[in-house]
């Protein structure tokens, strides 16, 4: 057994590349693939950033002309709220913490020499940048981007004739989501199958620190719900340039008929939060993983209720799964299943909960450090605390 | 540094504690008869989750003050926890959060679970980009029919609602711009729309329904306070979003008698 693990572990190891482009573009290694996932986030961050300042001079100077980008129209401002809305929760609160952190220290922190398939680590961050720059391509195309919000409801995002940017540039805008999404499956398979299959020896589940726990379920997590905005994705596409009708009834646009007819806007709500909700834990729970780690390491002492945790990160995760509801209780869904929505929905609070307590438990009798990473965790907690 | 974290913490939480408490920003007076059940339950969450908030945020800056290095504590207890605590939380906050939703449940199924009554008014709501129309069904109480193909929004009232004047049920039909309805009379309304997601917001009768595309959605609200109330859109529904809003008036019922025989008359 020793001899068939330390040949599954020789397989993985490589040599250091030598050349920059082997070395520091197509790279293998999980690292430099972290930090690569890492700058594409903090880049995205700060085209985010840039789109909410502009909405936010807007909303101060509503008449202002702005240099080089003159005036803010409603149309415009919908399509830089839609666009800041996408690139935040796909290519940052996404991309970073499981792509970036994940990548960097899941090999690390359990002794494994690289993640399980380093090529399909390569191929799903340049997917994933690939992604990314369709996304930024929606704003030059004739239209500008689409003003359908980040949830992208159908029949607006379905209908070219439902409003400026709903032509190529909603095009566009779900091309980059579908491509995002076979980005973060392969990443999902890489970090599942590394996470099982290619722990130091000694190391058990229940050994594992909590942020690897955080990966790994968030990892389940995306790859149960990436897949599902994909055939979404796949199906608007469909339904806006092949004349099918999955998500549009007949509708009439300015007295126009659009030639759809049969189709279900709630199917594409359905769809979309059966992704979208699990979309929260996958951003949060690696903070939370992480967040556990370094309140343990600065107060000097183990974490309160190591196996809660797991649970309740476990818990999460699952609930995660059966609340997407809590999101279409005006929708004209059943009012029925809204009730058993709203029951899955407060007890997903509970696990949550059990991991504030137990952070709290953690700093109790702790021997406290406030480096730089400890104030950002203690920071972390007030703010969720806060909601 | 403990002390600059303790001193932040409670300061957040008091500064935003207190915008609750003196009500800074809440909602405008209900002015419908589940109103005032909705904001007691709105308050009941409020006060506990509120005290739920303070007390882990006073804990979180006091334990960080307290147990800073170089404080009066010098050495951190070696413990992986505590399993009576943990069960003992575990038990409180499933307590707190299924019994406010169970709170909560009368609530919601006495909006949605029973149809409305047998005389209320019904007024079909009709969302467009970017406005709403009211259609009454006139003495026939019947709705006439309605056709896609008959829609034209530029003429506004009932050929943008695309009423087949063919129909006899529809002679009768009012089309308003402004939704007048009898104060302290169940209002059962069918929301449609003809082209891409709104959503029908009341924020003073405590109201909120999406209308969609292909579905006939049906509700019912009672306002007991005459006056007028904003009807605003609540789902993003394309460049003119901001500006799709409508007039709710609720008046007397001889009013409204007399107002619907009016528009009546203007048919004829």
């Amino acid at each position: 057994m020793a001899t068939h693990e330390s040949a599954a572990h020789a397989s993985h190891a490589h040599a250091a590349p030598q050349g920059f482009i082997r070395k520091w573009i197509f790279s293998l290694d999980h690292k430099v693939i972290g930090l690569q996932y890492y700058f594409l986030a903090l880049t995205a961050v700060f085209v985010g950033m840039f789109l909410s300042l502009l909405m936010r001079i807007h909303l101060i100077w509503p008449t202002a002309t702005l240099p080089f980008f003159g005036e803010i129209k409603p149309e415009t401002y919908l399509s830089l709220l839609t666009m800041h809305g996408t690139i935040m929760v796909f290519f940052v609160l996404t991309t970073a913490p499981q792509g970036g952190f994940g990548n960097y220290f899941l090999p690390i922190q359990i002794g494994a020499p690289d993640m399980a398939f380093p090529v399909l680590n390569m191929l799903s961050f340049w997917t994933t940048f690939l992604g990314f720059i369709v996304l930024l391509a929606a704003f030059v195309v004739t239209g500008g981007a689409p003003l359908h919000g980040w949830t992208g409801y159908a029949p607006l995002s379905a209908l070219q004739s439902a409003g400026p940017g709903e032509g190529l540039g909603a095009d566009l805008w779900i091309t980059s989501i579908a491509i995002f999404c076979i980005g973060a499956l392969m990443g999902a398979l890489n970090f599942i199958t590394t996470t099982l299959d290619m722990r130091a020896k000694g190391m058990t589940m229940m050994r594992m620190p909590l942020t690897v726990w955080a990966w790994f379920v968030t990892a389940i997590l995306g790859l149960l719900a990436f897949g599902v905005l994909l055939s979404a994705g796949i199906l608007l596409l469909m339904d806006r340039n092949l004349g099918t009708s999955f998500f549009v009834p007949l509708v009439t646009v300015n007295g126009q008929l659009t030639g759809h007819k049969g189709g279900s806007p709630l199917l594409w709500q359905h769809l979309f939060w059966f992704f979208g909700h699990p979309e929260v834990y996958i951003a949060i729970l690696p903070a939370m993983g992480m967040c556990s780690q370094l309140l343990s390491v600065f107060s000097r002492k183990p974490i309160f209720g190591y196996k809660a945790m797991v649970y309740a990160i476990m818990a999460i995760g699952f609930l995660g799964f059966m609340v997407w509801g809590h999101h279409m209780f005006m929708s004209g869904m059943s009012p029925y299943t809204a009730f058993a929505f709203s029951i899955m929905t407060m007890g997903i609070g509970v696990p949550s909960a059990i991991k504030t307590f137990n952070w709290l438990g953690t700093l109790m009798r702790g021997r406290i450090r406030f480096t730089s990473p400890m104030l950002f965790a203690i920071g972390f907690v007030s703010l969720f605390v806060t909601g | 540094m403990g002390l600059v974290l303790l001193v932040v913490i409670w300061l957040i939480t008091l500064v935003s504690t207190y915008f609750f408490v003196a009500k800074t920003w809440w909602l405008p007076a209900g002015a419908s008869a589940a109103a005032a059940g909705i904001d007691h339950h709105f308050t009941v969450s409020f006060y506990l989750m509120g005290f739920v908030f303070v007390a882990a945020q006073l804990a979180l800056g006091y334990l960080v003050w307290k147990y800073r290095e170089g404080g009066s504590s010098q050495k951190a207890s070696y413990s992986h926890g505590n399993t009576t605590l943990e069960v003992v939380w575990t038990v409180l906050t499933t307590i707190l959060f299924v019994g406010l939703n169970l709170a909560s449940s009368s609530i919601w199924a006495a909006e949605r679970f029973r149809a409305a009554e047998a005389n209320a008014v019904h007024v079909e709501v009709t969302g467009m980009q970017f406005a709403w129309y009211f259609r009454y069904p006139g003495p026939d109480s019947i709705f006439g029919l309605t056709k896609p193909e008959l829609e034209d929004a530029s003429a506004g009232g009932e050929a943008a609602l695309g009423l087949d004047t063919h129909d006899s049920a529809s002679k009768d039909d009012v089309v308003s711009g402004v939704m007048v309805v009898p104060v302290n009379r169940e209002i059962e309304v069918i929301l449609r729309a003809q082209d891409v997601i709104h959503s029908f917001f009341v924020p003073s009768m405590r109201f909120k329904q999406d209308a969609v595309p292909g579905l006939a959605i049906h509700m019912h609200f009672t306002p007991i306070q005459t006056g007028d109330y904003e009807i605003a859109c609540a789902e993003l529904c394309g460049l003119g979003h901001y500006k799709m809003h409508g007039i709710l008036k609720v008046v007397s019922q001889e009013e409204f008698d007399k107002w619907l025989a009016a528009r009546e008359a203007e048919k004829q």
